[in-house]
């Protein structure tokens, strides 16, 4: 079962978050994660889903979705070139001993303490799926108290002028 | 500019759109609508349950081949119409319902008789809006019926507050909306027709395979030319009867769980199957791994969703069937493929041999045959009736015995199969087609779900026939306990039903009863030919069932005659 990465431009209206997951729901498909948020037209929305399906069911979805009157722009991003983030706040706790190995953690994967208390610090970490799977092994054996998480966000790459990923 | 109320450009749009009818129940929160509509030369049908209304718009829409329009109030108004909108939805037929709801500054209040329609329809309507200021109404409005007509046609649900339709706001008649992220294929691509024309002359064994896409575009007329080039055998689902003339000799029946013998086996056997404004429904492909399975097969639909869905395809053509099938016939002129129907010999003999050795077959005796009935129906109306039906044995009697030469004269509820349709549905396409003669086939269940629409069909003056397939039992269902419960009935005993003859009288209409073979003729004869509404009640052999058929899950060729 092959991951998809698909972005979907949509009307910014009532309801079209619920048509678009309802399908999911209604036709048994499933959704890995989901992000939306306002574009520069404040009349558009980018939906960016993750699902899983072998190559009949990636179609369908992508079909029915197109198929949805909301549905402005599909693009599949599997098999083009894509840029892929996710976001996690983590509160770890920061007990004395484990303050400069937590920061250590932190400057490794080029994250962000935005919160600290004498007990727990927040951490912001940005990247790949894989990387915050990393970040977070990492932590896990010191102590996490609480995490919320963003799902994918994807961009293709741009054809021309390859100059790699920026950080 | 006029300045109007929202009612007003309600009724401005309607007529715009070319309404002529709309089928309707009132409540509080529709009052000013159905007042505006009373103004109108917009005709309105009173239901008497507005499931009753959204079926009969249905039907309307399929004898009309236009959009049909339902009104109904807000909560129960609204949610009784969600069986009708279901049934439109899985035929992809045109219809616009409209519902009330209470004040925009109510919604979300659990209000009196409130009900988030547009999230319990969304996944049963092409598209559906809660128009929330007076100023949208007319572009909603021409977008629903834009929707509801175009592409693979659909329900669209318009949810209209009451203070938008009190509302007042500037109007214009507005031109036929363009919406950038809806834009249906009709135009085939060529390079597939051409594909599909290799595939065509490679073919041995053809079978060409019809459904309600070649009604709804009407592309009967191309599709009978395209056959008849090919000397192909034609099936159909049942949303395809009449798509195809039913008393053509390449006419094969009907496909699937009781289709024909011939069809079935055709199935099985031919080398290139040609689906045209079809979705290889499960009730059609049975086991879908054992389905057509010599075959390559070229699919033309207008949805690219029907398109390998459950059957991979050798060649998709994403189009609206007419000008597909149009685009066929001309490129085999081109190409000059000629094909004779010597070349075909071969194998419509062997579609021969099948239709005589199995045919659909009954024994009339002692007591009257279901099959009987309709075969004097068909006899008596001389095929020129327009036939809905109810759900069940009933159904599929209809679609064995009575044989469809034209498009748009059968009307049943195929892919949500939803008892109670059959009847409004006869007093939606009886409003259509006035001088036509309009017949519910029925069961007993069935008739059930929707009788209160005879005062509807007296107090209009709708001259439709219901025939019951009397059989006191859920008769459908009972045949599948009687095969694989090991005649365990429960719950399918109906015997606790009204004297219909009787009950039809009590509403002013001609009620009729038949209990002997002899008798069926001389009843449906008084019947059809009587000048008002009228219920014809055959009482007919209990136990029949409904051959062949293929149980669930085996493969079409596998079939129980008996
Ligand atoms: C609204 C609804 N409820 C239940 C069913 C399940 N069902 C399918 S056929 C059938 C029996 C219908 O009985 P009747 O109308 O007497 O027709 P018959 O099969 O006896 O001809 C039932 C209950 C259905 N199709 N629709
Ligand atoms: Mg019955």
């Amino acid at each position: 079962m092959k991951k998809h990465i698909i972005s979907l431009l949509v009307d910014n209206e009532p309801g079209v978050l619920a048509r678009v997951s309802g399908l999911f729901s209604g036709r048994g498909f499933n959704i890995e994660s989901l992000c939306v948020a306002e574009t520069l037209d404040f009349s558009v929305s980018r939906i960016t889903l993750v699902t899983r399906g072998d190559d009949a069911v990636a179609e369908q979805i992508k079909k029915q979705l197109n198929k949805l009157i909301n549905v402005v722009k599909l693009s599949d991003l599997t098999g083009v070139e894509y840029v892929e983030r996710e976001m996690a706040l983590i509160k770890v706790n920061a007990k004395t001993d484990h303050r400069a190995e937590i920061l250590r953690i932190v400057d490794i994967f080029r994250c962000n303490v935005v919160d600290v208390t004498p007990t727990h610090y927040t951490i912001e970490a940005t990247g790949t799926a894989e990387k915050l799977a990393a970040i977070l092994s990492l932590l896990k054996p010191i102590g996490i108290k609480e995490i919320a998480r963003t799902g994918a966000i994807a961009l293709a790459r741009e054809k021309k002028g390859k100059a790699g990923e920026v950080f | 500019m006029k300045t109007l109320t929202g009612a007003q450009i309600i009724m401005s749009v309607l007529k715009q759109e070319g309404v002529d009818t709309i089928f309707g129940f009132p409540g509080g929160v529709v009052i000013d609508i159905f007042d505006e509509l009373s103004r109108t030369d917009i005709k309105h049908i009173l239901v008497r349950h507005e499931q009753g209304a959204a079926h009969a718009a249905d039907g309307y829409a399929r004898a009309k081949g236009s959009v049909g329009v339902c009104l109904g109030t807000s909560g129960p108004g609204a949610t009784n119409t969600v069986s009708g909108l279901a049934s439109a939805y899985m035929d992809s037929i045109p219809v616009v319902v409209l519902t009330g709801q209470v004040p925009t500054a109510l919604i979300g209040n659990d209000a009196f008789q409130e009900v988030d329609i547009v999230g319990i329809t969304r996944p049963c309507t092409k598209h559906n809006y809660l128009v929330k200021r007076t100023e949208d109404l007319a572009r909603v409005l021409r977008e629903a019926f834009h929707i509801a007509r175009s592409g693979r046609p659909g329900p669209v649900l318009v949810d209209l507050p009451k203070d938008v339709t009190q509302g007042k706001a500037r109007y214009e008649p507005l031109p036929e909306p363009r919406m950038p992220s809806y834009n249906p294929t009709y135009k085939p691509n060529v390079k597939q027709l051409r594909r599909a024309i290799e595939l065509i002359k490679g073919a041995e064994k053809p079978v060409i395979f019809s459904g309600g896409g070649v009604i709804l575009s009407g592309a009967s007329k191309e599709l009978t030319k395209f056959a008849k080039k090919l000397h192909a055998p034609v099936t159909a689902s049942l949303m395809g009867l009449g798509s195809f003339p039913g008393t053509d000799p390449l006419w094969l029946g009907m496909l699937g769980m009781h289709g024909t013998y011939r069809a079935n086996m055709a199935i099985g056997a031919c080398d290139l199957l040609i689906g045209i404004g079809v979705r290889f429904d499960d009730r059609v492909t049975g086991k879908v791994e054992t389905f057509a399975p010599n075959a390559k097969i070229i699919h033309i639909d207008i949805d690219p969703t029907s398109i390998s869905k459950n059957i991979p395809v050798t060649v998709p053509i994403v189009g609206d069937c007419k000008s597909a099938v149009k685009g066929l016939n001309s490129l085999l002129n081109e190409e000059k493929v000629k094909i004779t129907k010597k070349n075909r010999k071969a194998w419509l003999d062997r579609i021969e041999e099948w239709k005589s050795t199995t045919p659909l077959r009954y024994k009339q005796k002692d007591v009257i045959k279901p099959q009987y009935v309709i075969e004097k129906l068909y006899e008596l109306t001389k095929g020129q009736a327009i036939i809905t039906t109810e759900v069940g044995q009933n159904q599929m009697w209809a679609a064995q015995y009575y044989h469809f030469d034209r498009p748009n004269c059968f009307i049943t509820s195929g892919g949500l199969g939803c008892m109670g349709f059959g009847f409004p549905a006869a007093i939606g396409a009886q409003v259509a087609c006035p001088d036509k003669l309009v017949v519910d086939v029925a069961g007993d269940g069935s008739i059930q779900m929707n009788i209160q629409e005879l005062a509807t069909a007296v107090q209009y003056k709708l001259p439709v026939k219901v025939v019951i397939l009397n059989n006191r039992y859920l008769g459908m269902v009972r045949q599948w306990q009687q095969l694989f419960y090991e005649k365990r009935y429960a719950a399918t005993d109906m015997k606790y039903a009204p004297d219909f003859a009787r009950l039809a009288e009590s509403y002013g209409a001609l009620g009729l009863k038949a209990t002997k073979p002899r008798e069926v003729e001389a009843v449906l004869k008084k019947g059809l030919s009587s000048p008002g509404p009228a219920f014809m009640d055959f009482w007919v052999a209990r136990e029949e069932c409904v051959y062949p058929m293929v149980p669930a899950g085996a493969a079409i060729t596998e079939m129980l005659l008996a």
